[in-house]
C-alpha cells in the first residue's frame, strides 16, 4: 500500500489541505445558501422571475470549471488572491441546486395549507417562517447536499489556480506522473464528499417536517 | 348609530367581483345578523366560495363593499380582520408539522398569550369539539379524517373570534363522521352562538344547519329562505335543488330547528 505510506509520511500536509479543501468547500456553500435560498423564496413567490433566475444559475452550471477560473483570474481585486477567487467560483456552481430546490420546496406546500394560515391571519412573513420554509426544509437540505458533494469536487480544480486544497495533489501527481500522490489527493477527497453526503442527509433527516 | 343588537355582523352591498372576463359574482346583497347560521348553498363555480372568500378578504370585491361590524372590511387591518374571524376550509388544512396543539394554538401564541393560558385553552377547545385530551400530542397525520375536521374548528375557535366561516367543512367526511359532527355543530353553536357563514353543496345539510339558507346560482343571489320556506319554496331553483334531493326533507328541516 504505497498510497498509505505516502499519506502517512506526508500526515501534516494532508491534513493542511484537507483543511483547506473544508475551507472552501464550507464558505463557499454557506455564501451560496446565504444568496439561494432567499433567492429560491422570492421566486416561488414571483413566478414571473423564475425562468430568468434558474436560466441563469444553469448557464453558470453549464461553465467549464476550469475556463471559470481561467476568466476570474485578470478581475482586479479577486485576481489577488487565488482562494478568494476559488470561493467565488465554487458559490456560484453552488447556486443552481440550493436555488432549485428551495424553489421546489417551496412550491411543494400544500395551497390549502397556505390557505388556512392566511385566513387565520398570519402575516408573510409568519407564514414563510412558521409554515413554508419548515415544510420546504428537508427538500432546500437535498439542494445543500447536492451542492457541496459538487463542491469538493471543483474544489479540487481550484489547485490549477492555487487556491489550495486537496487538488495540489493532484495536481502534483499528475505532473509527476506518480498515481500514488494523484490517489493521496483524491482519496481524501473522495472521503470528505460521503461524509459531507452522509452528514448533511443526517441533518436533512431530523429537520424533515413530519 | 344603528342599534348593535339588530346590525348586521356582516353586510354585503352590491358587491360584484370579476377575474378577466368571468364574471364570478354580481351585484351580491345580503345581510348576516348576530349568532345565526346562514348557509350559502349552491353547486361548484356559483360563487359561494367567493362570497365567504370576500368577507376575510381572502378576495376583494370589484365593486360593492363588504362591511364586518358595521365597517367596510377594506378599511380594517387584514390581519386583525382575519384574526377576528375562525376560518375553516375543507380537510382542515391542518399545519402538517406541527402537533394538534401547536395548530390550535399558533394564533394564540402569535397574539401573545402566556404558555399557561395556551394549553388550557386547547384542551377546552379540545372537550368542546369531542376530542380526548391525549390527542393534543398527536400530528394531524395520526388522526381520521374526522378528528382533522375537528381539531379544525377547534383551531378556528382558538382566540374566540365572534365569526365563523366554515368552507364545505364537512364534504369530505364519510356519512356516518360528518352526520356526527354536523350534530355536534348544532350543540356547539347553541351554547356559543357565533355568528356562522356555511358553505355547503349538500342541502340536507343546509337544511339541517342553517338559520337562513341563501341559495346561489351563476353568481347570482338567487333568494334568501329559512329551511321550512326552503322545502316548500316555489322558486324554480329552490324547487330543482328539492328535487334533485328526493323525499324526507321536511323532516330535514325541522331538526336543524329543534
Amino acid at each position: 500500500m504505497n498510497v498509505v505510506r505516502f499519506l502517512l509520511h506526508n500526515q501534516a500536509q494532508v491534513l493542511e489541505l484537507t483543511a483547506e479543501h473544508l475551507w472552501l468547500v464550507g464558505i463557499s456553500t454557506l455564501f451560496a445558501m446565504l444568496i439561494g435560498i432567499p433567492l429560491g423564496i422570492v421566486i416561488a413567490h414571483r413566478p414571473r422571475l423564475n425562468k430568468p433566475v434558474l436560466a441563469g444559475a444553469n448557464i453558470i452550471q453549464t461553465i467549464p470549471s476550469l475556463a471559470l477560473f481561467g476568466f476570474l483570474l485578470p478581475v482586479p481585486w479577486l485576481g489577488e488572491r487565488s482562494d478568494r477567487l476559488a470561493i467565488l467560483a465554487l458559490t456560484l456552481y453552488a447556486l443552481l441546486p440550493i436555488i432549485r430546490n428551495t424553489y421546489t420546496g417551496i412550491c411543494g406546500v400544500d395551497p390549502a395549507v397556505l390557505e388556512a394560515g392566511r385566513g387565520m391571519g398570519l402575516t408573510k412573513s409568519q407564514l414563510l417562517f412558521q409554515v413554508e420554509l419548515p415544510l420546504a426544509v428537508s427538500v432546500i437540505l437535498s439542494g445543500v447536499r447536492v451542492a457541496v458533494v459538487i463542491a469538493v469536487g471543483l474544489a479540487t480544480i481550484a489547485a490549477a489556480i492555487g487556491a489550495g486544497g486537496l487538488g495540489e495533489f493532484i495536481f502534483r501527481g499528475l505532473a509527476m506522473v506518480d498515481n500514488r500522490v494523484i490517489l493521496a489527493g483524491a482519496i481524501p477527497a473522495a472521503i470528505l464528499a460521503l461524509l459531507a453526503d452522509v452528514g448533511v442527509g443526517w441533518l436533512e433527516k431530523r429537520l424533515r417536517a413530519r | 348609530m344603528p342599534d348593535p343588537a339588530t346590525a348586521p355582523v356582516i353586510e354585503f352591498r352590491d358587491v360584484s367581483f370579476r377575474v378577466a372576463d368571468t364574471q364570478v359574482l354580481a351585484g351580491l346583497t345580503l345581510q348576516v345578523s348576530s349568532g345565526e347560521t346562514l348557509v350559502l348553498l349552491g353547486r361548484s363555480g356559483s360563487g359561494k366560495t367567493t362570497t365567504l372568500k370576500l368577507i376575510n378578504r381572502l378576495v376583494s370585491p370589484t365593486s360593492g363593499e363588504v362591511r364586518v361590524n358595521g365597517m367596510p372590511n377594506c378599511e380594517v387591518d387584514v390581519t386583525r380582520l382575519r384574526r377576528g374571524m375562525g376560518y375553516v376550509i375543507q380537510d382542515a388544512g391542518l399545519f402538517p408539522h406541527f402537533t394538534v396543539e401547536r395548530n390550535i394554538g399558533l394564533v394564540p401564541k402569535i397574539e401573545g398569550w402566556p404558555k399557561e393560558k395556551i394549553r388550557a385553552r386547547t384542551q377546552e377547545l379540545l372537550q368542546l369539539v369531542g376530542l380526548a385530551p391525549e390527542i393534543a400530542a398527536r400530528y394531524p397525520h395520526q388522526l381520521s379524517g374526522g378528528q382533522r375536521q375537528r381539531v379544525g374548528v377547534a383551531r378556528a375557535l382558538a382566540a374566540n373570534p365572534e365569526i365563523l366561516l366554515m368552507d364545505e367543512p364537512f364534504a369530505a367526511l364519510d356519512p356516518l363522521t360528518r352526520d356526527d359532527l354536523q350534530r355536534e355543530f348544532l350543540l356547539l353553536q347553541q351554547r356559543l352562538h357565533k355568528t356562522v357563514v356555511f358553505v355547503t353543496h349538500d342541502l340536507r345539510e343546509a337544511l339541517r344547519l342553517g338559520s337562513r339558507i341563501a341559495l346561489m346560482e351563476a353568481g347570482k343571489l338567487v333568494t334568501v329562505l329559512s329551511p321550512e320556506e326552503f322545502v316548500k319554496s316555489t322558486d324554480p331553483w329552490a324547487a330543482a335543488y328539492v328535487r334533485a334531493f328526493g323525499d324526507g326533507l321536511e323532516s330535514a328541516a325541522k331538526r336543524g330547528t329543534s
